[in-house]
Formats: structure tokens, C-alpha cells, sequence
């Protein structure tokens, strides 16, 4: 294990969320690495000095009472009590309502306008490189915490029903074992600002991430991008969809990936 | 049947957890008056559905409603807190290296904890809640967020190196303890 890898780990091995294999190899990292151990202390001082005790709020009697006098008034109300909670819900008279709704749309108007702004003011070069940093790191975590897939299945009729209802697009599945590359699950992660779907694939003892989500770019070539930290990656879109292959594969291997999954 | 057992039932399934629920309220919202609403309101809607519990966590059932309510009553009262913050989700994570002396006595600081809590963004620091202050696991976290479990774990990462940084730079040397 590297620094990089390190430090996405540190919080859940202080945690108690690493599998066994991770506590090993990030517990032998700290051995080796006086700076990541003492990072590691200190999200264990932090965690200490987080008392529940003295943070928590407890609640306030009057809410107590509130609720219970709610409550019976609910039960002796007895049907059509579901409608009058409806009302409560909105104490604000429907005019109000309307200029609530006008002051919200002028005000998230002016958000928008803030937001599109402040991203033109920082137009990112670097915007490519920390998507691809966001890739690796999922790719980490999802080697080492023990939670590479949701759903555990080489049958792509299994996986691909299992992300409709979680996921606004429906990924292309495919299980690629009879040309070495078996499918062993999916996931949902998070990228680029939107939940994606992974699939899972092996190749020996090697792991294949394959991160899709909709683009309206047009299609496009898969390439190879430069390895972050020894991951190899490539990237391509197809049909609609962008694809982010990323794996500690060699990039041979993973380009063999990338066309039997029918890149162009 | 009563809807006075049913009621008996419901109150002795979310009495117990009123004050963690009033405790993820108050960290949310930021103010007693308004958690108290959104305690109240979460607790009418969790009357309202509990047929529709299962009899598995009532702590984690509730909660979720809870963070609901929080997020639809924030829709309706205030402007979006962090439309350019959550750009944060973009980062790597930050490479701090604070320095461990002057972190280490700022911890026993229970008032700046609390103010770096709070200065979190709201997607943030509910993670830290719930992880902190109602110890669940990334997995029950990632289900009652309704994110996926990587998120969970980059949120507390990044809210940790938040936290470390703003109580390593709220110290001013030469300044009273």
C-alpha cells in the first residue's frame, strides 16, 4: 500500500470498517510510514474528543409535550384524521404560498446564475483530472473495504435488472468470462457530482472496475489515459453512455478488456 | 383496534429515540426552534407510516424520516445552503498535514468542536452525526443517507480533514487556552 491509498483508508480503519486484508496492509503501511501513522492518530484524537456525551442535544420537554398531546388529539380524531394532518402540514395560507414560491424561484434563479458564473470564473483544466482521481479512488475503496459489489452475480440477468429503480439510466451489462474477464457484480457509486453504475470484473487476482453513466458527448475512441498511482485507465463512450475502465491490470490486458466489452 | 393500542405501540417504539431524533434535528437545522419543527413534524409523518415499519431498527426508521423531513422543510425555508460547496465532492482529498501538537490542545475544547461541527456543510456534517454521535456503521449510514456506502466514506474523510483544519487554524498562538 502507497500514501495515496493510505490516506483514503485511514478514517475507516479507524473506523473498524477495513476488512481483514485491509487492516494488514494499511497497519504494515503505518510501520513503514511515520507521516501516515501519525495521521492516523490524529483522526483517533479527533474521534476521542467528539464526546457524544457533550455534543448531543437531548430533547426539550416542551417537545415531549407537544408530541403527546398531538398524538392523542390524532387517535380521538379518528378517520379523516390523515387529511387534517395533510393541512397542518402547510400552515402557510395559499397566497403567501404563491409569494414563497415566487421569492424561491427568483432566489434559486439567482443560484444558478452564481453557480455558472463561479465556474466560468475557474475554468477548470484540471476538471478531467480530478474525475479521473475520483475514479481511482473509488476503485480503492472499493478494493478495500470490503464492499466491491451490491450485488454479487456473473449472471448479467441478475445485475442488470437489480440497478433499475436506483439508477436514471439503465447501464448496458455484459459477462465476459468465456473471454477471460467473468462478471462478478455491480455496484453503486458516485461520480462526477451523480450516482453511477459499476460493474465488477476479474481477470485472475486483478480487479476491473467499469463506471458508466450517460454523457451527451458523441462517441468516441477508447484511450488509454495516463496510470494514477498504477492504476491503469481508459476511457471511451459509446451509444450515449461514458465508460471508465480502471483496474491495476497492465494496459494490454485491459485494452483486451475494453474491446470484448465492444468498445469501438 | 384500536388506535389507542396502536398509538401505545408507536409511542413505545419512538418515545425511546425522541432525543436522538431531536439531536439529528438541532445539528441539522442549527437552532432549537426550528429542530424542534422538524422533530415535531418527523414524528407526525413517522405516526402516520408506521404501518409501514418493519420492526427492524426503529432508531435508524426514525432517523430517516427525520432526515427527510430536515431536507424538505430546508427546500421550503431557506435558500440552498451549499449549491457551490458540494462542488467539494470533486476534490481529492485534501492533503492536510495538520500539525498534531497544536490540533491534539485544541481537542479538549469542547466549544470549538462544536463550532467546527457546525461550520461543516450540511452533507457533511450529518455524516459526522451519525457516525459520531449515533455510532452506525458505514452500511446503515449509506441506507439511511440513501447514498452509496463509497460516499459515506469520502464524506468522513473529507469532514474529518474539514474539522482538523479549522481546529488547527481557530488556534492563535500566545492566546489563552
Amino acid at each position: 500500500m502507497n500514501c495515496p491509498q493510505a490516506k483514503l483508508l485511514i478514517d475507516a480503519y479507524a473506523d473498524g470498517e477495513l476488512d481483514p486484508a485491509g487492516v494488514l496492509e494499511i497497519e504494515r503501511h503505518f510501520r513503514d510510514c511515520p507521516a501516515c501513522a501519525q495521521a492516523f492518530h490524529n483522526v483517533q484524537n479527533l474521534k476521542k474528543s467528539m464526546k457524544p456525551e457533550a455534543l448531543r442535544f437531548s430533547a426539550p420537554l416542551e417537545l415531549r409535550n407537544k408530541l403527546e398531546s398531538e398524538w392523542r388529539s390524532q387517535v380521538e380524531a379518528s378517520p379523516g384524521q390523515n387529511e387534517k394532518l395533510e393541512t397542518q402540514e402547510g400552515l402557510v395560507t395559499p397566497r403567501r404560498d404563491f409569494f414563497k414560491f415566487a421569492f424561491l424561484i427568483l432566489n434559486s434563479a439567482a443560484a444558478v446564475c452564481l453557480a455558472f458564473l463561479v465556474s466560468f470564473a475557474l475554468v477548470r483544466p484540471s476538471a478531467q483530472q480530478q474525475l479521473v482521481q475520483e475514479i481511482v479512488s473509488s476503485h480503492v475503496r472499493s478494493l478495500m473495504a470490503n464492499h466491491e459489489m451490491d450485488v454479487a452475480s456473473s449472471d448479467q440477468h441478475t445485475v442488470k435488472p437489480w440497478f433499475d429503480g436506483k439508477l436514471d439510466f439503465s447501464p448496458p451489462v455484459k459477462d465476459l468470462a468465456a473471454q477471460g474477464f467473468p462478471l462478478i457484480g455491480g455496484r453503486l457509486d458516485y461520480l462526477n457530482n451523480r450516482a453511477v453504475a459499476a460493474l465488477v470484473f476479474h481477470r485472475a487476482k486483478h480487479a476491473i472496475n467499469l463506471f458508466i453513466w450517460p454523457t451527451n458527448e458523441g462517441n468516441s475512441d477508447a484511450g488509454a489515459r495516463p496510470s494514477v498511482n498504477g492504476y491503469n485507465l481508459i476511457h471511451w463512450s459509446h451509444g450515449g453512455m461514458t465508460f471508465w475502465a480502471v483496474s491495476d491490470l497492465n494496459e494490454k490486458e485491459l485494452m483486451e478488456f475494453v474491446q470484448d466489452f465492444g468498445a469501438n | 383496534m384500536d388506535e389507542r393500542e396502536r398509538l401505545k405501540s408507536f409511542e413505545q417504539t419512538v418515545l425511546p429515540h425522541l432525543d436522538a431524533a431531536y439531536n439529528l434535528a438541532r445539528w441539522l437545522a442549527g437552532n432549537d426552534h426550528d429542530a424542534q419543527d422538524v422533530a415535531q413534524e418527523a414524528c407526525l409523518r413517522a405516526l402516520r407510516f408506521f404501518g409501514s415499519f418493519r420492526g427492524e431498527n426503529a432508531r435508524a426508521w426514525l432517523l430517516t424520516i427525520v432526515r427527510n423531513t430536515f431536507y424538505t422543510w430546508l427546500r421550503k425555508n431557506r435558500q440552498p445552503e451549499n449549491v457551490i460547496e458540494l462542488d467539494d465532492e470533486v476534490l481529492a482529498v485534501e492533503d492536510v498535514s495538520v500539525n498534531a501538537e497544536i490540533l491534539n490542545s485544541r481537542l479538549a475544547d469542547t466549544d470549538a468542536i462544536r463550532r467546527a461541527i457546525e461550520e461543516l456543510p450540511v452533507e457533511f456534517r450529518e455524516i459526522v452525526i451519525l457516525r459520531e454521535m449515533e455510532g452506525f456503521s458505514y452500511k446503515e449510514i449509506a441506507e439511511l443517507a440513501d447514498v452509496p456506502l463509497g460516499t459515506v466514506m469520502s464524506r468522513l474523510t473529507r469532514a474529518r480533514r474539514q474539522l482538523q483544519k479549522r481546529l488547527a487554524s481557530e488556534f492563535r498562538p500566545g492566546a489563552k487556552p
